[in-house]
């Protein structure tokens, strides 16, 4: 991944399209949106006048050569912002573009609506074809070409290609799992399902229109920003203007090209051209972490997350349940109980049942028992009883007419009970002792004989507890959300190391959690798919809906995850994180550099008149000229240097905020004031050869 | 160690150890605890508050607290113009003192007003008895009230919740008055009776001299003018000479007494901020980066001083005492030095030894330290500029912490980054555009006519400079760096009192006052209706080394970015050439 970034960054059709944009933003319509810029280019302008000038035949203001070389690195100092602000936004939309392409090329089996042909009839057309409002047709096989909603029927999905989770899913027409997502594959039935987005008009299009210059939007925090920045150019129009007047009472002319370099070297021009690529940058981060951003704000804002909602099933919790252990009931041998279990989930094909098979059949080979001859199970069945919400349970029934199920302990025991056999007390306490351990329990019964209780165990995902530690020391809190009782997600709660925990959650209780914390002044980031979570989507600071999600989820959230994927989360806090740091280090880059420029350019103003000043020439620098012509080089040259620190952003670390500054200072406040000191200097010598 | 050394060491450790238990007073005053003074002070604020009918337990925001502070302002301007106008034929002029030219009064009137105290006339002969007690002493007591008094509104603002509601005023000022300024001054203006300073409203006295010559000496009520003038930072001497004058500073002990008092107030306001807000490691942080700027600039100062004068030097002169010339042999090199850092860097501006005579060195760091104009600063008003400096610090800061920026809870947006970039740039422009049209003026030594005329009548701008070159554009740019900081010190060396000085000065001044005050008043008004956010630990914590370290940066760089050409061709310019 990171060698694949780094290889990318300077792309050659990236770099064409950026050096042909680079110019195209020398408008100055274009350049009015950054103060400081613009700025610069008025500089240049008048440079290019003063060139004119000495043209026609004015002696003042030195050689046609030397001015016309300071006009020349002005316009290239202009031309590597632009190519910085270019260069983002060509890799933003180049990333956004190969993540359309991949949604845009499956075929769909287009639904001709009654009436503009005789009969219901399909029509396969490409993907891309498909408007709002189209009805297409899944059947068991197809891969569905794009958003929608199921209208009719109902399917199991495998959404295996986006979530990565094997398990498949149910899709029906009503309710929250009527979203279908482009990519994922139907496993059997057929819906019918409704196009929900406009081409063009999706997430995506959405984000590549973030990346896009033109239409950006500049986040309040880079308004805060820009601010601080013009505030700075304002001084150093002030200290240009000014130093007219010192210098006539010093009584040394100084010609405007000096004026013009000292100013463009003053201004923070390294921040101030590289501000909105850091921006697009930042939103172009998110997308290569397959999360579409709706605004850039939501990106900055996830940089200070305070609180992370996280469901607990598929971020804190691998999803599946798997078998622990067995508890054989009283008067049960317990071969016998594991050997039923088995048998009742040979065909079952649930990521549990497998896990009961895999068990069982360890631990009977173990015991030297039966060994493990999975085909013989397989043939003593006769019939597979699926589970249903009516009955909780599923089963076999034996080819020797023996029944066997498993289920939830509630509706067993009512079966049992029904039955008029008993519910012995040892089932019942192994049950409870189970559940207390965070578990699910569930019973086997053979011919409505309780045998014993299988033990399901949520697994908690590797290396969770590292990323929450690691959230913890960014000063971000976790609270994982599940619908399992209290006792069973404090035991999980303590496992995975979250700080808090919402059992029994209802979508309702999420929402009052958030305002809870809001209230209390912190900002809350929550993960959602289901309708029911919209308004908590929308009441969190940053909303991220599962691209699997229902469109009402989609909608009410301010970020997409394209994965699905729970964790992402962390990542995002950190993008936003890194696209902060990136402004601020690059801020102070740029602001300590004028220490050096004052040192090389100030003693080159005023030594002609004043010979004591080459004292603060403590660099050596050759002569007055080559001062000043290795300080706008250096101004120049530190802006495409930086573009893939700006780009690729500077690294968080989470060693705690004082830390983060202290180290943050050091490197960039004192780097910025040596470095211009050392670069000046090479320049100079550089320049000397050329004098 | 020596004793002068010694002596300057003394004046301010003694300064602390009483700033903290008066700064934990002050934040009882403005939290409206009960304390021992309220039975003393408690009738006589009541019997002002039913006078004027103010409630005072009416709560304000900051928008009222502004047009309030302003209002009052612009009253006392009329009445200090009345009085500096009419102080002829108006009573307690035993010395028979002429009005003032109207240039010079608005000048006088105004830097009053903005606890400056510039002063472009000498007591001795400028100004009543009436005039000094009523006009400008009355100034110095409320324009110091006033500072102190849009300090607590902040303090107030910046308390951990979210409110419109930010005390009262009138509350806040008159208790500044009452319960702070004035017993203080009380203190040390008895401690001068008894060193000897006069207080007496009967005119001058005449002395015959050894020699049997006649020589005149003025009098006045001058220990409770020394008191407030140190105390509420205002820097205006009774006399022309200022604190040099024997009568106004008769030795080493009210040397060390005005010292005191007149960093006592702002060291005090630091932790009056820490007691209030519950931050006392905070104040502690703050007061640390004011104390680091401070050492910064005095040790060279007092390094240089006490070397002496190079040129002198090379003559074959030795120089025991150091750089004496323009200093009084009762205070030596060491304790003027000390003084003249300490009064720039807090707005006080008064004087024991002539700036004009100091080495370079000094003479930039001086100026540094009305260019920060925060390493303490003026008392309300030092705290106030520093922030604006701590906001910018903070924005800078919490960006390279990955985070959007906060200040003790509270977002710092564009709103607040706009005013404190436009306070953060008002000084410098002041600055250096006065400065600018004084050096154009006197490049192209313009006939000034109406505006400027020197001793001999002529008209020529080059004739208000007392020396050319490096050291006549230091005196220029000191004006206004003194104007715009609210300092009031001179350079002297120019001549300052006529119609171009006095009227250009007095815009700088109201201007570089009230901008300042209205700014961070504003901004911590904004913030106070924010939402409150805890503490996490992704937060930049601002009680930290770290965090100081970079407001002292900011500090420092912003001063360094606007001034070096300037004190390039000023001060460092004529060190270069004198080494």
């Amino acid at each position: 991944m990171k060698a694949d970034n780094k290889e990318s960054l300077f792309k050659k059709d990236l770099v064409a399209e950026a050096i042909k944009q680079s110019f195209i933003k020398l408008n100055p319509k274009y350049q009015y949106r950054n103060p400081v810029m613009f700025t610069v280019e008025i500089g240049t302008m008048v440079m290019m006048f003063v060139c004119a000038w000495i043209l026609s035949g004015e002696h003042s203001q030195g050689s046609f050569a030397y001015n016309f070389i300071i006009f020349f690195i002005l316009l290239v100092t202009l031309l590597f912002a632009n190519f910085a602000e270019a260069l983002a936004e060509a890799r933003g939309k180049a990333q956004a573009a190969s993540l359309r392409k991949t949604r845009e090329e499956t075929p769909a089996k287009k639904l001709i609506v009654p009436g503009e042909i005789f009969t219901s009839e399909t029509q396969v057309v490409a993907s891309s074809q498909l408007v709002k409002g189209d009805l297409f047709i899944c059947e068991t096989g197809d891969i569905v070409p794009t958003d929608g909603e199921i209208v009719e029927g109902i399917a199991t999905i495998d959404e295996s290609a986006i979530t990565g989770e094997s398990a498949p899913v149910i899709r029906e027409a009503g309710g929250d799992k009527s979203s279908v997502t482009g990519g994922t594959k139907v496993l059997s039935d057929k819906i019918i399902v409704k196009v929900t987005t406009e081409p063009g008009e999706s997430f995506l299009d959405k984000m590549i229109a973030l990346v896009e210059g033109a239409s950006r939007q500049k986040t309040p925090n880079e308004i805060a920003l820009t601010i601080l920045l013009a505030g700075f150019t304002l001084v150093f129009i002030i200290v240009c203007i000014t130093l007219y007047p010192f210098a006539l009472y010093a009584k040394t002319p100084i010609p405007i090209s000096a004026y013009i370099s000292l100013f463009v070297c003053l201004i923070p021009t390294t921040i101030g051209g590289l501000l909105s690529a850091i921006g697009i940058s930042g939103m172009d981060r998110a997308l290569r972490a397959n999360v579409i951003a709706k605004s850039g704000k939501a990106v900055e804002t996830a940089g200070d997350l305070d609180v992370l909602l996280l469901d607990k099933t598929g971020t804190i919790t691998i999803g599946n349940r798997k078998a622990t252990n067995f508890y054989n009931a009283p008067g049960v041998a317990l071969n016998e109980f594991i050997h039923a279990a088995v048998l009742s989930s040979v065909s079952d094909t649930t990521p549990e049942g497998k896990s009961i098979v895999e068990l069982g059949n360890k631990m009977l080979s173990e015991n030297a028992v039966f060994g493990a001859k999975l085909d013989k199970y397989q043939s003593a069945v006769l019939q597979q009883i699926d589970f249903t919400a009516e009955t909780r349970s599923s089963g076999v029934n034996l080819a020797n007419g023996v029944m066997i199920r498993k289920g939830a302990s509630d509706a067993i025991k009512a079966m049992v009970q029904k039955a008029g056999n008993l519910f012995d007390l040892e089932v019942t306490e192994a049950v409870n002792k189970i559940a207390g351990n965070g578990g699910t329990p569930l019973v086997v019964i053979e011919n409505d004989r309780v045998l014993g209780v299988v033990e399901l165990q949520d697994i908690i995902k590797t290396g969770i507890q590292e990323r929450f530690e690691r959230l913890r020391k960014m000063g971000v809190k976790t609270v994982m959300v599940t619908g399992d009782n209290p006792l069973t997600a404090k035991y999980i709660a303590g496992k995975a190391g979250v700080d808090d925990y919402i059992a029994e959650a209802k979508p309702e209780d999420k929402m009052a959690y958030i305002r809870k914390e809001q209230a209390a002044g912190k900002l809350v980031a929550m993960m959602g798919d289901g309708t029911n979570d919209a308004p908590a989507l929308a009441q969190a600071d940053v909303g991220v809906a599962m691209n699997s999600g229902t469109a009402a989820a989609k909608e009410a959230g301010n970020m997409v995850d394209l994965d699905n994927d729970p964790t992402k989360l962390i990542e995002i806090v950190e993008i936003g994180k890194q696209l902060l740091m990136t402004r601020g280090t690059l801020t102070t880059f740029s602001i300590a550099n004028d220490v050096a420029k004052y040192f090389a350019i100030v003693p080159a103003l005023f030594i002609a008149s004043i010979p004591a000043l080459q004292r603060i020439n403590v660099m050596n620098l050759h002569s007055p000229a080559s001062a000043i012509l290795s300080a706008i080089i250096f101004n120049a040259i530190i802006i495409p240097l930086l573009i893939p620190l700006a780009l690729k952003g500077v690294a968080y670390k989470p060693i705690g905020a004082s830390a983060l500054l202290r180290r943050n200072l050091l490197v960039y406040g004192l780097g910025g004031i040596l470095v211009p000191f050392i670069g000046i200097k090479l320049i100079d010598m550089v320049v000397m050869l050329f004098m | 160690m020596e004793p002068q050394i010694l002596g300057v060491v003394v004046m301010f450790i003694a300064t602390l150890l009483l700033a903290v238990p008066l700064g934990k007073y002050i934040a009882k005053v403005y939290a409206g605890q009960h304390i021992w003074t309220d039975r003393i002070f408690s009738p006589i604020e009541k019997l002002f508050f039913r006078i004027s009918r103010i409630d005072p337990t009416k709560e304000m925001n900051w928008k009222q607290h502004l047009t309030v502070l302003l209002t009052i302002n612009l009253i006392w301007f009329f009445w200090a113009m009345f009085c500096l106008l009419n102080q002829g034929w108006l009573p307690m002029n035993p010395d028979h003192n002429q009005n003032m030219t109207s240039d010079l009064a608005w000048n006088t009137a105004i830097s009053f007003l903005v606890n400056c105290n510039l002063q472009d006339y000498s007591g001795e002969t400028g100004v009543s008895y009436f005039t000094q007690i009523y006009g400008l002493m009355f100034l110095q007591f409320v324009s110091a009230g006033t500072g102190m008094a849009a300090a607590a509104v902040v303090f107030n603002a910046l308390r951990d919740r979210t409110t419109e509601q930010l005390g009262n005023f009138y509350n806040y000022f008159l208790k500044s008055c009452t319960r702070i300024l004035l017993p203080v001054c009380i203190l040390v203006a008895a401690i001068h009776l008894f060193e000897g300073t006069p207080m007496t409203f009967k005119g001058m006295d005449t002395v015959t001299t050894m020699q049997g010559d006649t020589m005149h000496v003025s009098r006045g009520p001058v220990a409770a003018f020394v008191a407030i003038k140190h105390v509420g930072t205002n820097g205006g001497g009774f006399y022309g000479a200022n604190s040099a004058h024997p009568l106004e500073n008769p030795n080493y002990l009210s040397n060390i007494v005005q010292m005191v008092a007149q960093i006592l107030i702002p060291f005090a306001m630091v932790f009056a901020f820490g007691f209030y807000t519950n931050k006392k490691r905070l104040a502690w942080v703050f007061w640390s980066v004011m104390t680091i700027g401070f050492l910064i600039l005095v040790v060279p100062a007092i390094y240089t001083e006490v070397q002496g004068n190079p040129n002198i030097a090379h003559m074959g002169i030795s120089q025991p005492g150091g750089n004496m010339e323009g200093k009084e042999v009762r205070f030596g090199a060491t304790a003027s030095a000390f003084w003249s850092i300490a009064t720039t860097v807090i707005s006080t501006g008064s004087v024991n030894g002539m700036h004009d005579s100091f080495m370079p060195v000094s003479g930039m760091n001086m100026l540094l330290g009305m260019m920060i104009n925060s390493f303490y600063g003026g008392v309300g008003v030092g705290f106030l500029n520093f922030f604006i400096y701590v906001i910018l610090a903070v924005f800078i800061g919490g960006l390279m912490v990955g985070r959007t920026p906060e200040f003790l809870g509270k977002k710092i947006e564009a709103k607040e980054m706009k005013i404190a970039m436009i306070i953060a740039l008002f000084h410098p422009f002041l600055i250096l555009v006065g400065t600018a049209v004084a050096s154009y003026l006197t490049a192209h030594d313009t006939n000034m006519g109406w505006w400027f005329a020197d001793a001999a009548g002529k008209h020529n701008a080059s004739g208000w400079l007392n020396n050319p070159s490096y050291h006549g554009f230091s005196e220029m740019l000191y004006q206004y760096t003194s104007c715009s900081a609210n300092n009031g010190s001179g350079f002297e060396g120019l001549a300052d009192n006529n119609p171009f000085w006095n009227i250009s000065a007095g815009i700088v001044l109201l201007f570089s006052r009230f901008l300042p005050i209205i700014g961070p008043v504003a901004i911590a008004g904004i913030l106070a209706q924010k939402k409150f956010i805890p503490v996490s630990s992704g937060t930049l914590k601002t009680d930290t080394g770290t965090f100081g370290m970079l407001v002292f940066a900011v500090k420092v760089i912003i001063a360094a970015l606007a001034f070096f050409p300037a004190l390039a061709l000023g001060p460092i310019a004529e060190w270069l050439k004198m080494h």
